[in-house]
């Protein structure tokens, strides 16, 4: 099969970009689309020109590396995918595809279709963790967790942080992925202890990185690879609020900080 | 930083402030809806009930102060998030973002939250105010006059005639035409709004979610009949 590309090219941080056009011929309708890019790739290395930059790891839908935005739509036009997972015979002999890198001002882009998403790293370095000591390690199953509530927890803990709650939503905002990290540790009794120091300098940080805010639109739960549910956000927004009731009281009571 | 700070400063902090003084407005405007309807009933209902809320000038006032900080809380509130949402994505893509699972009512709450503030200042320079220019009548016209009405006979003689002002409002068809409109566009705004503002809250998952989004639209439906009801019942002589 045969497509038409029309891809984003930029050659670093700071350069203008523009959409460059290219053909792509010969192709095998079973490869990924991230193979269709290697094949254009190593045409355009033997033409002498610059190969296209794209983001990808483990090729597998498990690593949030690939983030490409395919035809106005984050992954591509499956459901509940990652771009890696896409392959070529979900679209048409001869079609044009517009790929363009994710678009939001905390993910910069370094080049062509690779963006920076470090934001959401220093997100997790601010709380998105359970302070352990070492030792021995614990017995297994010591403490006892429903099924329900270890359903619910892995179900946050599928995010893979690739960023397309952000590239979808129309505000750029990160609250999908911020909720999901925020969940998977405050519905266990492991991450309970510091659910609100954890909630608090999670979404100060997020606003630190000009994320912009949650209007409900739901998008970013359409185009989630791994259907995270936009409940977490309600979930999160909860113990947010719990978090500065629990800061007031403790205020209130004269106590240092109060929080976690 | 203090948690009343982080309220009016945090991107949750400023959802709930939204969340909050938007369920506080939904009231009103059900509240408001509830008084209104009673144009259906004789004239003095309406008008017993007009007087009753002039009764006390204090009450009144402060009524309307706290409706003006809530209103305006919510604009504010809604500007500096409008103001991150814009900053946040300085390049769009090259067809926009899509609508992905969004309703047109949730990617237009800023767009319709305009209109309705416009006709807000209408509104209250129309019947709150009760400016005869704002009727948008000739000068001729026997109802220019509007906020002179007053009831003249039986035991009501003296009170504002508020039944014969909100026909005499009704009567320039282009007036009918943006109170349509701006109802409209305000229950667009509520059919979102109304399930979001649970989610804002943190009152909002599983089969709640559904029950929630559905009832907020036949709530938004209900409120929209009811509002319009009125200028078309006017146009129709059904109310005169």
């Amino acid at each position: 099969m045969k497509v038409n590309l029309r891809v984003w090219r930029q050659r670093g941080p700071d350069s203008p970009g523009e959409f460059k056009n290219y053909e792509a011929a010969d192709l095998n309708p079973n490869m990924s689309f991230l193979e269709m890019l290697d094949v254009v790739n190593d045409r355009l290395a033997s033409r002498g020109e610059e190969p296209i930059a794209f983001a990808h790891d483990c090729r597998e839908g498990i690593c949030g590396t690939c983030c490409l935005n395919i035809n106005g739509k984050p992954h591509g036009p499956g459901r509940a995918i990652a771009t890696c997972q896409t392959y070529m015979r979900s679209f048409r002999d001869g079609d044009t595809i517009t790929i363009e890198p994710f678009r939001a001002k905390p993910f910069p882009i370094l080049k062509d279709l690779v963006v920076d998403r470090s934001a959401f790293d220093r997100i997790m370095q601010s709380g998105g963790y359970v302070s352990v000591r070492t030792g021995a390690a614990p017995d297994g199953n010591s403490i006892p967790i429903s099924k329900e509530i270890a359903d619910r927890a892995m179900d946050a803990a599928q995010c893979i942080g690739c960023g397309a709650c952000v590239a979808a939503c129309k505000n750029a905002s990160a609250m999908l992925f911020v909720s999901a990290k925020v969940s998977q540790l405050s519905l266990l009794p492991q991450g309970r202890p510091e659910r609100h120091r954890r909630v608090l300098s999670m979404v100060a940080k997020m606003d630190e990185e000009g994320f912009g805010n949650c209007t409900v639109t739901g998008s970013c739960a359409a185009v989630c690879p791994k259907e995270v549910s936009l409940d977490f956000i309600t979930r999160m927004n909860r113990d947010y609020l719990a978090a500065l009731m629990h800061e007031a009281v403790g205020r209130a009571a004269g106590k240092e900080g109060g929080a976690g | 930083m203090k948690p009343l700070q982080l309220l009016l400063q945090s991107s949750i902090g400023k959802k709930v402030i939204m969340g909050a003084t938007g369920a506080a407005l939904v009231l009103f405007v059900i509240g408001h809806l509830v008084g209104n309807l009673q144009i259906f009933l004789p004239k003095e209902k309406i008008n017993a009930y007009a007087h009753l809320l002039h009764s006390s000038a204090g009450v009144l006032w402060a009524v309307r102060l706290g409706l003006v900080a809530i209103v305006g809380l919510h604009v504010w509130a809604a500007i500096s998030l409008t103001a991150q949402n814009k900053a946040a994505r300085p390049v769009n893509y090259v067809e926009g973002t899509r609508p992905y699972a969004a309703s047109w009512a949730s990617r237009y709450m800023f767009h319709t939250g305009l209109v309705i503030a416009a006709f807000v200042v209408y509104h209250l320079l129309h019947y709150t105010a009760q400016l005869p220019v704002a009727n948008l009548l000739p000068s001729t016209h026997p109802a220019k006059d509007f906020n002179q009405l007053l009831v003249t006979t039986g035991a009501q003689s003296g009170y504002r005639d508020v039944h014969a002002m909100l026909i005499a409002g009704f009567q320039q068809p282009i007036v009918s035409l943006f109170y349509l409109i701006a109802i409209g566009l305000l229950c667009l705004h509520l059919s979102h709004g109304m399930t979001a503002m649970f989610q804002s809250l943190g009152v909002q998952e599983g089969v709640w979610r559904t029950r929630l989004e559905k009832g907020a639209q036949v709530l938004a439906i209900a409120l929209f009949a009811g509002y319009a009801s009125i200028p078309i019942a006017v146009y129709l002589r059904i109310v005169q």
